[in-house]
């Protein structure tokens, strides 16, 4: 039963960066008939997403969002001490990203900097290792840069996953304050499914190959992808997360000793709007205190969490906020999170 | 008398407008509502309705509406 427990350490600060080209969904018919692509995209509630061009990285995103992130808040990059990246879609396969963006941001060679490498529920994941840390008081200041680049994984020939991701990077400010209060992580994991998302060319169990590079008819609807892109196997990840994330907020709920009507907001992973609004019927929580960005940037996969924080509760924490975190994804991992937000810093999001 | 209630929910949960054109022996692959998506509803319907378990594999096995109602008696 792992879950963690922190006191008095929070998010002071929080900002967001997006690619500044708009994909519109309905015109997204370069691959598909025009009338499937509308039948496709008014059932997933996806209309918009944003893309990087050729030569982005997730970490120009999260660069961008982290130099907003100080000046808005004037920090003293002196007094960051730890950065962690959050990513599966980083600059090289080596170094590690985290150490570009310590170096980037003119940070000083005594930065503990690593990578978190999970997929949609690592923001969560991350907020733990972080939170971790934080309880040693040599830390000062932590960043967690948090960005995905998923426009560039996955074919735009499979209808399974062509409408669906979007690109996106976030930056996030961790600090140990009082009002903070009591913070609670559920964190888990079943590898018997890492099959159900996956892209399997291009590591070392099946490295890059002309073969990986094909592409291929997979199913019986003609979708076509390679083994370098991702795949999902939609209705399998549907069938756990329906089972799965329901048992886990209510198993955090009660650790915590809160009933579901003593929080302010519910943030989901914008995996698609069906599921969310499926498990918000299953638990009977109040739609209004559920904010949403699928509609306007998909599914961002480790981002959307934290994006959708800063795209639609900007104004919401001059008084102090519970707010109820859930992701689950590739992995599969999922995870649920407890937090304050009180005063949270939210910065304007950035174009690049 | 249940597989008829089965039918409209099947109905209902993909989005045929018209129940009367299904039967048990409709496959339901072939109609025009169905598309890649339709599983998702499809599984939604069975948690909520009769709560099963069912995946990808499940549905793949199945050909008719009647193979569908038969995980529901498993």
């Amino acid at each position: 039963m792992a879950v963690l427990e922190f006191e008095n350490i929070g998010i002071s600060a929080m900002s967001g960066a997006v690619p500044k080209t708009v994909i519109n969904n309905y015109e997204y018919t370069k691959h598909f008939p025009v009338e499937q692509v509308k039948e496709v995209v008014d059932k997933i509630g996806i209309y918009e997403r944003r893309f990087v061009d050729s030569s982005t990285c997730a970490s120009d995103l999260c660069f961008a969002a982290a130099e907003k992130l100080i000046e808005d808040n004037q920090i003293d990059k002196n007094e960051i001490d730890l950065i962690v990246f959050i990513s599966q879609t980083p600059d090289y396969r080596m170094p590690a990203t985290s150490l570009l963006l310590q170096d980037r941001l003119g940070l000083s060679n005594k930065t503990i900097a690593f990578d978190i490498n999970l997929g949609c529920s690592a923001f969560i994941y991350g907020l733990s290792v972080v939170y971790g840390f934080m309880q040693n008081k040599n830390i000062r200041k932590a960043l967690i840069l948090d960005g995905e680049t998923r426009s560039k994984v996955y074919s735009p020939k499979d209808r399974q996953s062509a409408f669906i991701f979007g690109d996106a990077g976030v930056v996030a400010l961790i600090e140990r304050n009082e009002k903070f209060g009591k913070s609670y992580f559920s964190l888990n994991s079943d590898g018997s499914r890492s099959d159900l998302i996956m892209i399997k060319g291009g590591g070392y169990r099946c490295p890059s190959s002309l073969e990986t590079l094909e592409e291929k008819v997979v199913d019986e609807y003609g979708n076509i992808r390679s083994d370098e892109h991702g795949y999902m196997k939609g209705g399998d990840v549907f069938n756990f997360v329906i089972r799965e994330v329901p048992k886990d907020l209510k198993f955090l709920m009660k650790y915590a000793e809160m009933d579901k009507d003593e929080f302010d907001y519910y943030v989901f992973h914008q995996a698609n709007n069906f599921i969310n609004s499926y498990i918000a019927k299953k638990l009977k929580l109040d739609s209004t205190k559920i904010p949403a960005t699928i509609h306007k940037y998909g599914n961002t996969s480790s981002v959307s969490v934290p994006l959708t924080i800063i795209s639609e509760l900007k104004e919401q924490f001059t008084t102090p906020k519970k707010v109820l975190l859930s992701a689950f994804g590739v992995g599969m991992t999922w995870a649920t999170g407890v937090i304050n937000l009180d005063n949270c810093a939210i910065s304007e999001i950035v174009e690049i | 008398m249940e597989i008829k209630e089965f039918i409209e929910k099947f109905a209902e949960a993909i989005e045929v407008e018209e129940v009367e054109i299904l039967n048990a022996e409709t496959e339901f692959r072939e109609l025009d509502e169905w598309s890649s998506l339709s599983i998702m509803m499809l599984i939604a319907m069975m948690d909520e309705e009769y709560e099963k378990q069912v995946g990808d594999k499940e549905i793949k096995a199945c050909q008719t509406i009647q193979d569908l109602y038969g995980i529901t008696l498993s």
